[in-house]
């Protein structure tokens, strides 16, 4: 007896609930973004209108302009730190493994929101720890108004980013560094390269896939920042403003959700955009 | 000798790394039982003797644990769907060759690229239609749909469910979900833990959705409540910290417990993906 069509009432909840909770709401703001709609009124047609607002919007050139700047000083110390701590984690005679990769992770598993709070706190400048420590070092004379400063607050922004997901890129590279085989570095050896050699020669090329793993699942999600920049704050003429902040705040604080739809089509195009760009680009090295 | 000296700039490099992952929590917990005027005045390294009272002004003020009950509730009833709906639908790729099979995987995979955001203003108009606004279940149902639940689970019964236990069963006279609910899912427990606690994770961290579905203050979660701290709190920094360490403090407990699985679970993740 054939029973292979059960298999279409086992996979079915799964396209029942992305048609309803996540295809719907696709189309949706899609539809809702050729409209005029506060919230309240019924929506009005008007076009492409928030689109060619939005092509004028200097306030979203600006949060795309922010976000790229708090990923990219957010990546890339995350990345460094990541990959020398799983080099180092890899080594047979480092002891307390277990101990250092649960410590490095334990960022991650935070709420950002709670990290957010927890950096807002720590460099705030009348009572924060930051400030405190630097004048008993006599490292500065004056508290330093660190979220008054565009530069500091993306800074802050980037450096908590970093924080929460530097353990966690560092495990993927751990993982991608224990699927090497080790004949390959025992080969390596007989043929006598240094340890410098073998990880530029040898470690770092086989990791490839994994670089190009992580490279776009933090593209996907550093466009995306949200909350922690979110309790960081605007910074000083919004230059801490991401643009996930902006159609947050655009939507569900000015209540133009219409307009928000059109951000959104916005964010995903920039999105897409710079996912084929380091896709293309880590492909053209090879 | 320069053995010793590079592996000692190693374990410095491991301790200080360490070190900045654990200072500013060791600080939270610390600067959380002192005065608002030692906050504002003093670098606090020692523990002091006001956690209570700044406890009751936090407790005065935001309802935070019933903000934990509420999350808690809310990442227990989605995790259990989240994993029983991947379950079901991984199962059902790997052992039912039915027609388009691989095309519908491929399309689930590919529901993976979408960003999260893209729908969230077509998502809150639907749920006002749907009535559900201010309700839990714009934060649950979703859970039916989880992609990468599926590719996880796939993998796992392609490789440790045998298809003869899924014919014994059948000769037994079992229905088809039957099998699958009474000898399928014991089975495949270890894979379920390792979603389990990933769903788990994502789901008490999710701040956005319940920030605009839900509106009554004391349905709201606790990320949104430890977010509204500094609003509320403008100069009480002793109940903001104390905010802090009732969120961070059982998820650190839960941590030191499940640690060693959760990071197997992300490097098989990660591996696999």
């Amino acid at each position: 007896m054939n029973r292979s069509y059960y298999g279409y009432f086992f996979v079915a909840p799964f396209f029942i609930g992305f048609a309803v909770f996540g295809l719907a709401p696709i189309l949706y703001t899609l539809y809702l973004s050729f409209m005029k709609w506060d919230g309240f009124s019924d929506p009005v047609f008007v076009g492409v209108a928030n689109y060619t607002r939005l092509l004028h919007d200097s306030f979203f050139y600006q949060t795309i302009w922010n976000t790229l700047i708090i990923w990219v000083f957010s990546n890339t110390p995350q990345l460094i730190t990541a990959l020398l701590l799983a080099l180092v984690l890899n080594e047979k005679f480092i002891r307390g493994k277990h101990f250092f990769r649960a410590v490095y992770f334990f960022p991650h598993i935070i709420t950002p929101v709670t990290l957010g709070v927890i950096f807002a706190l720590m460099f705030d400048w009348q009572t924060g720890s930051i400030n405190k420590i630097l004048l008993a070092l006599g490292i500065v004379q004056d508290p330093v108004n660190w979220f008054n400063s565009a530069w500091w607050s993306r800074i802050i922004a980037s450096g908590v980013i970093a924080w929460q997901y530097f353990g966690f890129n560092m495990i993927v590279f751990i993982a991608g560094l224990q699927s090497i085989p080790s004949e390959v570095y025992e080969a390596a050896e007989v043929d006598g390269a240094t340890k410098t050699q073998t990880a530029l020669h040898i470690t770092l090329p086989l990791l490839r896939p994994v670089f190009l793993f992580v490279f776009i699942t933090s593209v996907i999600g550093g466009l995306q920042l949200f909350d922690a920049p979110l309790i960081l704050g605007d910074g000083p003429n919004n230059t801490g403003r991401t643009m996930v902040m902006y159609l947050y705040e655009t939507a569900f604080k000015n209540f133009d959700y219409s307009y928000g739809a059109a951000v959104a089509y916005g964010i995903f195009i920039v999105v897409m955009f710079f996912t084929a760009i380091t896709a293309r680009a880590s492909k053209l090295r090879e | 000798m320069t053995k010793i000296i590079t592996r000692s700039i190693l374990y410095l490099f491991l301790i200080v790394v360490a070190a900045t992952c654990l200072l500013p929590f060791y600080s939270m917990i610390i600067t959380s039982t002192h005065t608002n005027s030692d906050i504002a005045r003093k670098l606090l390294l020692i523990p002091g003797d006001q956690f209570l009272d700044n406890y009751e002004r936090l407790k005065n003020t935001v309802n935070i644990w019933r903000g934990f009950a509420n999350t808690l509730f809310i990442t227990v009833t989605s995790t259990i769907i989240n994993v029983y709906f991947a379950a079901l639908a991984g199962y059902g790729f790997s052992k039912y060759r039915f027609r388009y099979r691989n095309f519908l995987f491929l399309f689930v995979l590919g529901t993976m690229m979408i960003p999260g955001q893209l729908g969230i203003i077509g998502f809150y108009k639907l749920m006002d239609s749907f009535d559900m606004l201010n309700t839990y279940w714009p934060l649950i149902l979703p859970s039916i749909y989880n992609a990468f639940g599926i590719f996880l689970m796939r993998q796992f019964a392609d490789s440790s469910v045998p298809t003869e236990i899924v014919e014994s069963g059948r000769v037994d006279g079992y229905g088809e979900l039957q099998i699958f609910n009474r000898i399928v899912l014991p089975i495949m427990s270890p894979a379920l833990a390792t979603l389990g606690i990933f769903a788990f994770i994502g789901k008490w961290n999710d701040f956005l959705t319940p920030l605009i579905v839900l509106f009554d203050n004391n349905l709201q979660t606790l990320p949104v409540m430890i977010a509204s701290l500094k609003s509320q709190f403008t100069s009480d920094f002793g109940a903001q910290y104390v905010g802090i360490v009732i969120a961070v403090v059982p998820v650190l407990v839960f941590f030191s417990f499940m640690s060693k699985r959760i990071i197997d679970g992300v490097a098989a993740g990660a591996v696999k993906g």
